[in-house]
């Protein structure tokens, strides 16, 4: 009766969770640009519907405006075959058109046009590879990626991944789940599973592990997964808090917070070798370490003031300055990929909500309404974040752009929470 | 009622024949899934034994009182409520009597905050769970700490009521 409760599996690409995150958007509707993506010409089976996935990425930006089939005149699939004038003339701005490619190993290429109609000439081409028949939603998001990038200038974020916690269940059937998917929800892989809490997954910067926070006997431990082999490794597990794991920009080590010294303190340990510095030592909570890009810098949680703010000591250790200082709380630091501003959760009357403070200037922005928004993540382009918030019937994950204009709630039966972003590339 | 008698006949059979409770070992009575002493099911134990109130036992009352093996905290704070005293001073006689025996003491929050803010402040709740009890006599050893922050509520709701009772800190007898 008393076995172990803690079990892993990893089902690389069989997809196998309980249920997939469904999107929703609201806001950003005015100024977006209409586009027409014409379903692809392809020469053998097509394994999935290429063209439908680029149309729904650029959707969910809140900046395009995509037609739809029944509404497009013709239906082309190479530059040479667009009469502009039957686009212009349903208002629309951008047409991409290709064909897919196919060898008989599975392999293939899509091939693709943007055209401006407005200019009526060409504006992108390009040929984006498929690895094999399963990896075809991936060749799809690559290209709206090019698009994107093409059509805004700010580099796509379509071809990433998430990594999430599940909690569903009550009482003795709890079961808590580290879940990998893609960046619009398809394709979830459970790579943890428990029944006792996971917490806190965090990507390596080059996206092969994940750490996570979880329990075993009563005791918490952080552990490295590798993604790829399904290999586990448990790299902290003292006595007290093993906690808040946050990869260097260089992959080379994690912040994390333990206990087992004195109190809840920052500690830097080598992943390779696992050994460790301490890099704060305060009778208060010192948690939720978070490395700025350049890796000088750690932001973390801290209570020594009395109730919890944010703070930054350099990673070579030295005194810690405060940070934060509008509101009651201030928590859960992230900062953002050209490292110029920070997202965190501001908690003010009792409502918890995500905010973006510019490190220059110091001003915060409210992004969310709270009241229990936690966990925020920025989407690896800086351009919007992904959050924790608590829905009407249970916990789901919502994102915002970083202008507040355009947003998306992830659901799924169950509870969701603690996202964490990926870094761009495979 | 069954869970009731149990509960009782185990902890008349620890406390009369003073074993050694440390996890491997068994007692002369079997250990139910769903009794208060499961180790690794503790937080199962809990949803079972969370409605099974203080009623009668056999035995004395000491014994009824061990059923009570939480202790509650008011918000952002880590001093035990003065109302969960009583539960303090009765397992502390229990365990100061019975030296061999080991407790897991397991801290909560409620759900507002983040999560890993959280697991230290529910840690700062089973330290003072701890201290309390170790300046009452129980020996050091006899107690582990562990903290679960807001992941294992018993109440899901989402306002006060819930929130006061996920501001805990529970004895898991190991």
């Amino acid at each position: 009766m008393n076995k172990t409760l803690f079990s892993l599996f990893l089902l690389l690409g069989s997809g196998q969770a309980y249920s997939q995150l469904e999107i929703t958007i609201s806001g950003g509707e005015t100024g977006a640009q209409p586009i027409a993506v014409v379903p692809f010409a392809a020469d053998a089976a097509v394994p999935g519907d290429l063209a439908a996935v680029i149309e729904a990425d650029l959707a969910r930006t809140g900046l395009f405006k995509p037609l739809r089939r029944e509404d497009m005149l013709e239906k082309p699939t190479q530059a040479a075959q667009v009469d502009y004038k039957n686009w212009s003339a349903v208002g629309v701005e951008h047409v991409v058109v290709g064909t897919l490619k196919t060898s008989a190993a599975g392999k293939g290429a899509l091939s693709f046009e943007l055209l401006d109609i407005v200019r009526g000439e060409l504006n992108l081409n390009g040929e984006v590879a498929m690895q094999n028949a399963m990896r075809w939603r991936s060749t799809a998001h690559i290209t709206a990626d090019r698009i994107f990038e093409k059509l805004t200038g700010v580099r796509g974020v379509f071809d990433t991944q998430i990594a999430y916690v599940t909690a569903a269940g009550t009482g003795r059937k709890r079961l808590f789940q580290v879940i990998v998917a893609d960046a619009d929800g398809a394709n979830p892989v459970t790579v943890a599973s428990s029944r006792e809490p996971l917490l806190s997954p965090a990507w390596s910067p080059d996206r092969k592990r994940l750490a996570y926070v979880g329990f075993e006997k009563g005791r918490s431990a952080i552990y490295i997964h590798t993604l790829a082999t399904g290999e586990l490794r448990k790299l902290t597990f003292e006595r007290g808090i093993n906690g808040a794991p946050a990869w260097s920009p260089d992959g080379r080590t994690l912040a994390v917070t333990m206990s087992f010294e004195s109190n809840p303190d920052i500690y830097l340990v080598n992943v390779d070798s696992g050994k460790r510095q301490r890099l704060t030592e305060h009778y208060a909570i010192d948690t939720e370490p978070a490395w700025s890009p350049d890796g000088r810098e750690i932001a973390f949680t801290s209570d020594r003031g009395g109730q919890p703010q944010i703070y930054t000591v350099s990673s070579s250790g030295g005194a810690a300055r405060r940070l934060t200082f509008e509101g009651r709380q201030n928590l859960c630091a992230d900062y953002s990929p050209d490292g110029g501003s920070m997202a965190l959760i501001n908690a003010d009357e009792g409502v918890y909500r995500v905010g973006v403070l510019d490190l220059k200037t110091r001003s915060l922005r409210i992004l969310s309404d709270g009241p229990l928004d936690e966990s925020p993540s920025f989407a690896p382009n800086g351009a919007m974040l992904i959050y924790a918030a608590q829905g009407r019937k249970s916990a789901e994950l919502a994102t915002v752009s970083v202008d507040g204009r355009t947003r998306q709630r992830l659901t799924q039966a169950g509870d969701v929470r603690e996202p964490a972003w990926s870094p761009i590339g495979r | 009622m069954k869970n009731y008698l149990i509960l009782g006949a185990v902890i008349l059979a620890l406390v009369s024949a003073g074993c050694t409770a440390t996890r491997g070992k068994k007692s002369s009575v079997e250990r139910p899934s769903s009794s208060a002493s499961g180790a690794n099911d503790s937080f199962d134990a809990n949803a079972g034994t969370a409605g099974a109130g203080a009623g009668e036992a056999p035995g004395t009352d000491s014994d009824a009182d061990l059923a009570k093996r939480t202790v509650y905290f008011d918000l952002d704070r880590s001093e035990i409520r003065s109302d969960s005293l009583p539960v303090v001073e009765v397992w502390a006689k229990y365990l100061v009597a019975n030296p061999s025996v080991k407790v897991r003491l397991e801290g909560h929050c409620d759900e507002r905050g983040t999560r890993e803010y959280n697991v230290a402040l529910g840690e700062r709740r089973s330290n003072s769970l701890q201290d309390a009890l170790t300046s009452r006599g129980v020996g050091a050893g006899q107690l582990a700490v562990v903290s679960f922050g807001e992941e294992r509520p018993l109440a899901l709701g989402h306002d006060e009521a819930a929130w006061s009772q996920n501001r805990r800190a529970e004895i898991i007898l190991q």
